[in-house]
């Protein structure tokens, strides 16, 4: 599958990486020489083999309901770019 | 020479008080002081103060008879391994000036164990890298030259490359790395140190910063093979804060060395005789097959049909949870903020300025591989083969111990090779992908030299959670090449 | 099919579904140790996880898990035992990690099916398609600054379940008698608190219209409504608007809207463009969730007693009408204090009091069942008194409005204020005769075939004894009297 320019910008978008208009095509040119690498896959024959989720090793572990963390505010909010009083701050969401 | 022992041995001089931990502390910095600029091993380089009282709490319990069995050795620390009060930039401008108010597990546990930090190792942006090129903090140089020729810069490999080149250089006894896709073993064969990555599950990810969750695992990298049973013993174990940490007992890692490999049975996987693989590397390769013939080890030829897939898959599977893991970086909670007018522009201008080429060319291609659309003909079908890879595994160790490969397809290149076209530059993970696919533990050691007096590697790859058969066949392979080749830029030279 | 919209080209039908995000009940987040009690300061409920700091890992509250089961059973829903948690990919300041943990192919609890009763008294099923696991995000607040928004992340990763019906609803009320049902269900089981105004429990309503026989037309779905009115609201008002652009030879958008109570209109939320591509995978920090059979059946066996058994066991046990039983059981609280009253006693008598006096008295007094002046043991004390006649009804009245007023018991204010039935015979004959003596013209026009009269001399008899009376011995005793 190749990839263009407007998929491109369509993936930069979800990813929230701006892009100007010559990286853009640069960054579609290097994905797209991957992806070509990476189209070998579909000769593999993968009828009826579940896909691999975690190691499979182990199952999921369980913890109590306790109430064990949080409580330490000023400590999160020191390591913050921006924050106001106890909150952390965004430019302003318009719904 | 303090800067050039083994953690036995240094373990055994501090226990038998021929020198202090202090001594030993202050070696190390001042070899830090002397080749760092240089080599560019280390990000971040502890306050002389700070490493001097922890090595002096060392020797005080040394002197008290509590010492822990790392006690007072200097180590250096990937600066992806989350250190309380201590920057950790995962080499990445986003975390520039990140320094978090808790310490990863792994790290707690050495600390627990009595280790030393002497500081935080360069690395590739987030772990993404198999040269140590696209450090925000400048390459990191292999202390290692080509015969005859000084003046070109080689590549220390990647991700873990300033913990490699810094344990070759003499600038810590020792180093934690992290491998996601041969992250330990690669830079480890480039520097010609001993690295291991644990079964998936062994150590705990908790206060790791992640890159591909399913596959990042902690390990050591060390100048011997004992040394890195011995760290990995203070570095694994059982953790409730991470999900995948397995339960499993924590044997005495470093016993396993130099015991008997007779009667084992080795595997020569004939998928690793890629064409083109360079005459060094298989004639490395031959040697060590030979090696472990003449200690005993029963060689079987064994197949791993679907390894040549494993590169590809992983350059799916890696690329999307790094793409989701990420996301966290948006300049909100922690880290570099660029302020925009909007919420998007923020994360738009923070993420561009913050990651480096590199990553951000892996952040699309996960999430390209991920979009509607796209995930089944990628992801699934990537997670689909990854389950053939891994009974591929499976199958084979159903008739051998382990298997034995070159860990790398050349030794180090120089800086700048390999660059414009990114496929080749994966390619040189081609045989450590595989094991990092199937979560089962992995070791290179380093066996010789190259024509041009390059270290080269060796892979022993074993069942899951059997490092102990993996350290014990390193040790025979350890023993029979007796690698003790210096690099040219080493704080013993000179000293 | 009751609700129709009556168009210019024809009659139309509408088809609702409904999301609904109900907060489990549980002590620490779904994925990490924090607290979840509502109302605190901002961001002190807040983890290192919870802000989604570098290397942090999610570990599953086992709670949560069970909570989810047991909605599940009480849904009568399948439950899966093997499940998965997923991530949901996308930006927003709420969401700290930059995705939600949710499950999105491998949902722990499968289809299921509510039944819901409506004014007409209809029952029908509504089914339910799902029932999952998944964070809950921050709060952002827009009005404390100018240009800035807030983000307090005291909720992001709180346990929600994501309740997902069939499209089987066909009226605003039904979509108001799911939720009823729903929200009583969850507060029986205790696995969420049901309350709206604190955002416990939300709603995303999916509408379309069509015309009868047609296949589903393009779908709405009306984001986060909080309260069981707006969702009744936003469903008629939704689909009159799709009704008037199909009309028009337009095509309803499928997107994203918000319900505006104050102009009574639903208004688009997020443009195309930005439409969404949620890139779910499975969450590689967690394994697949497996569950012990057993263990399922364990938390089956120790399910509490659900809304529908409970009314047919009153119904059956007391008594009692299929209304006043549906009434009964509409709270736990009110059932469980209803049943203490009625456990031994006449079951419809206590239904009675319940629902008459004791409702009466808590509205007038401002009162919930919980802070109830008068307890279950009390009233159930007082039936007690009627019963074994030392009051009659009209007493217990008076005796129960001084219960309300003061909290003593019924026997206690019965001797303080001397109000036991008169059971004796001679002071009821007394009583009558001083009746019959100052009403002598009363007594001619009764003895002359006025029989209505009797009436008028019970009434007498029950003043001369201040109403404490039997009033049965006096009907004996005056009958025989005046018949003499």
């Amino acid at each position: 599958m190749s990839l263009d320019l407007a998929t491109t910008r369509r993936i930069a978008k979800l990813a929230r990486i701006g892009l100007e208009e010559n990286e853009l095509e640069a960054t579609r040119q290097k994905l797209n020489g991957i992806l070509g690498w990476i189209d070998q896959l579909a000769e593999v024959d993968v009828t009826g083999v579940p896909p691999m989720v975690g190691t499979e090793t182990e199952t999921l572990r369980q913890r109590e309901d306790k109430v064990t963390d949080g409580n330490c505010r000023n400590a999160l909010l020191a390591c913050a770019p921006e924050t106001s009083g106890p909150f952390y701050t965004v430019p302003k969401v318009v719904e | 020479m303090l800067t050039g022992l083994t953690l036995t041995q240094a373990r055994a001089g501090l226990a038998a008080r021929k020198f202090s931990a202090r001594e030993l502390a202050q070696a190390h910095l001042d070899a830090i002081t002397r080749l760092n600029p240089g080599l560019n091993a280390y990000i971040t380089v502890l306050p002389e103060a700070d490493v001097l009282a922890s090595a002096d709490a060392a020797d005080a319990r040394y002197a008290a008879g509590t010492a822990g069995i790392m006690d007072g050795l200097p180590i250096g620390v990937k600066d992806l391994f989350c250190t309380k009060g201590v920057r950790t930039t995962a080499a990445s401008k986003m975390l520039a000036d990140f320094v978090p108010p808790y310490e990863s597990t792994v790290t707690a546990n050495l600390l627990g164990a009595g280790a030393v930090f002497l500081g935080k190792t360069n690395l590739d942006e987030f772990a993404m890298g198999s040269a140590n090129m696209s450090s925000a903090f400048g390459p990191t140089t292999n202390p290692w030259k080509r015969k005859g020729d000084d003046t070109t810069a080689l590549v220390p490999g990647g991700s873990s490359g300033g913990s490699s080149a810094a344990v070759a250089a003499g600038l810590a006894l020792a180093a934690t790395g992290t491998d996601t896709g041969g992250s330990i073993r690669q830079p480890a064969a480039y520097c010609g140190i001993v690295g291991l990555k644990p079964t998936y599950g062994r150590c705990s990810r908790w206060g790791t910063i992640a890159f591909a969750s399913s596959l990042d695992q902690a390990g050591p990298m060390t100048r011997s093979v004992a040394d890195a049973g011995l760290m990995l013993e203070a570095m694994a174990g059982f953790d409730a804060k991470d999900s995948t940490s397995s339960n499993r007992a924590v044997p005495a890692f470093h016993k396993a060395v130099g015991k008997s490999v007779k009667g084992l049975r080795v595997g020569i996987p004939a998928e690793y005789r890629a064409p083109g693989l360079p005459a060094d590397v298989l004639a490395m390769w031959e040697q060590g097959i030979a090696w472990l013939k003449a200690a005993g080890c029963e060689v079987v030829d064994v197949s791993l049909p679907h390894t040549r897939y494993g590169l590809t898959t992983y350059y799916i599977i890696a690329p999307a949870e790094c793409s989701s893991n990420l996301a966290r970086y948006d300049g909100i909670r922690f880290g570099m903020r660029k302020d925009a007018p909007s919420l998007d522009g923020v994360y738009e201008a923070t993420r561009a300025a913050g990651f480096g080429q590199e990553v951000r060319n892996r952040i699309l291609m996960g999430t390209y591989v991920l979009s509607a659309g796209y995930y089944d003909a990628y992801y699934l079908k990537a997670q689909k083969v990854r389950t053939l890879i891994k009974r591929d595994f499976e199958q084979a160790f159903e008739t051998v111990d382990v298997l034995l490969t070159p860990t790398a397809p050349s030794a180090a290149f120089a800086q700048g090779e390999n660059m414009d076209d990114p496929v080749q530059m994966y390619l040189n993970d081609i045989f450590t992908v595989p094991a990092s696919m199937a979560g089962v533990p992995a070791l290179s050691v380093p066996v010789g030299l190259n024509e041009t007096g390059l270290p080269l590697g060796l892979q022993v790859i074993g069942r899951h959670f059997d490092e102990e058969t993996v350290l014990s066949i390193g040790g025979a392979l350890e023993a029979a090449a007796g690698f003790t080749h210096i690099p040219s830029v080493h704080a013993g030279a000179g000293a | 099919m009751s609700y129709t919209i009556e168009g210019r080209t024809g009659t139309w039908e509408i088809v609702v579904g409904l999301e609904v995000h109900a907060q489990i009940i549980s002590h620490s987040k779904l994925f990490s140790g924090a607290a979840t009690t509502f109302g605190s300061d901002p961001n002190t409920q807040v983890s290192l996880v919870d802000a989604a700091f570098p290397g942090m890992l999610p570990v599953l509250n086992h709670e949560c898990v069970a909570q989810a089961i047991r909605t599940g059973l009480g849904l009568k829903a399948q439950i899966n035992l093997h499940s998965r948690f997923d991530r949901k990919n996308y930006f927003y300041a709420d969401l700290p990690q930059g995705y939600q943990i949710s499950q999105f192919e491998h949902p722990i609890v499968g289809k299921g099916a509510i039944s819901i009763e409506l004014q007409n008294g209809d029952v029908r099923e509504i089914g339910i398609t799902r029932l999952h696991i998944e964070q809950d995000a921050g709060k952002l607040l827009h009005d404390q600054d100018p240009t800035k928004s807030f983000v307090d992340l005291n909720r992001s990763g709180v346990a929600l379940m994501e309740i997902v019906s069939e499209p089987d609803i066909r009226e605003p009320e039904e979509a108001g008698a799911y939720l009823r049902k729903l929200r009583q269900i969850l507060r029986y089981l205790g696995t969420c608190d049901g309350n709206m105004e604190e955002g416990s429990m939300r709603a995303d309503v999916n509408v379309s219209v069509r015309k009868a026989g047609e296949d589903f037309r393009t779908r709405c779905e009306i984001k986060n409504v909080n309260s069981i009115r707006f969702v009744m609201q936003a469903i008629e008002v939704e689909a009159a608007r799709q009704v008037e652009i199909w009309e028009n030879g337009g095509e309803v958008d499928q997107e994203t809207r918000l319900f505006d109570p104050g102009r009574g209109e639903t208004r688009t939320m997020r443009s195309k463009e930005d439409a969404h591509d949620y890139r779910y995978f499975p969450d590689p920090d967690l394994l697949p969730l497996v569950l012990e059979q057993a263990w399922v059946d364990e938390l089956a066996a120790n399910l509490p007693e659900l809304p529908d058994d409970k009314r047919a066991r009153f119904q059956a046990e007391y008594g009692i009408a299929f209304y006043d039983a549906g009434v009964l059981v509409a709270e736990q609280a009110v059932a469980d204090y209803y049943e203490a009253v009625a456990r031994g006693r006449d079951g419809k008598l206590a239904a009675t009091w319940v629902m008459g006096e004791l409702f009466a008295a808590l509205n007038r007094t401002s009162n919930t069942i919980e802070t109830s002046p008068v307890s279950a043991a009390a009233l159930g004390k007082m039936l007690d008194l009627i019963a074994d006649k030392t009051i009659n009804g009209k007493i217990a009245k008076e005796v129960f409005e001084d219960m309300v007023e003061t909290g003593e018991s019924p026997e206690a204010i019965v001797e303080k204020k001397g109000l036991r039935q008169v059971t004796d015979t001679g002071a009821i004959d007394a009583a009558i005769a001083a009746v019959l003596a100052k009403h002598p013209d009363k007594l001619e026009e009764y003895r002359s075939g006025k029989d209505k009269l009797f009436g008028f001399f019970v009434g007498q008899v029950m003043k001369e004894t201040k109403g404490k009376a039997n009033p049965a011995m006096v009907n004996d005793a005056l009958k025989a009297q005046l018949d003499a």
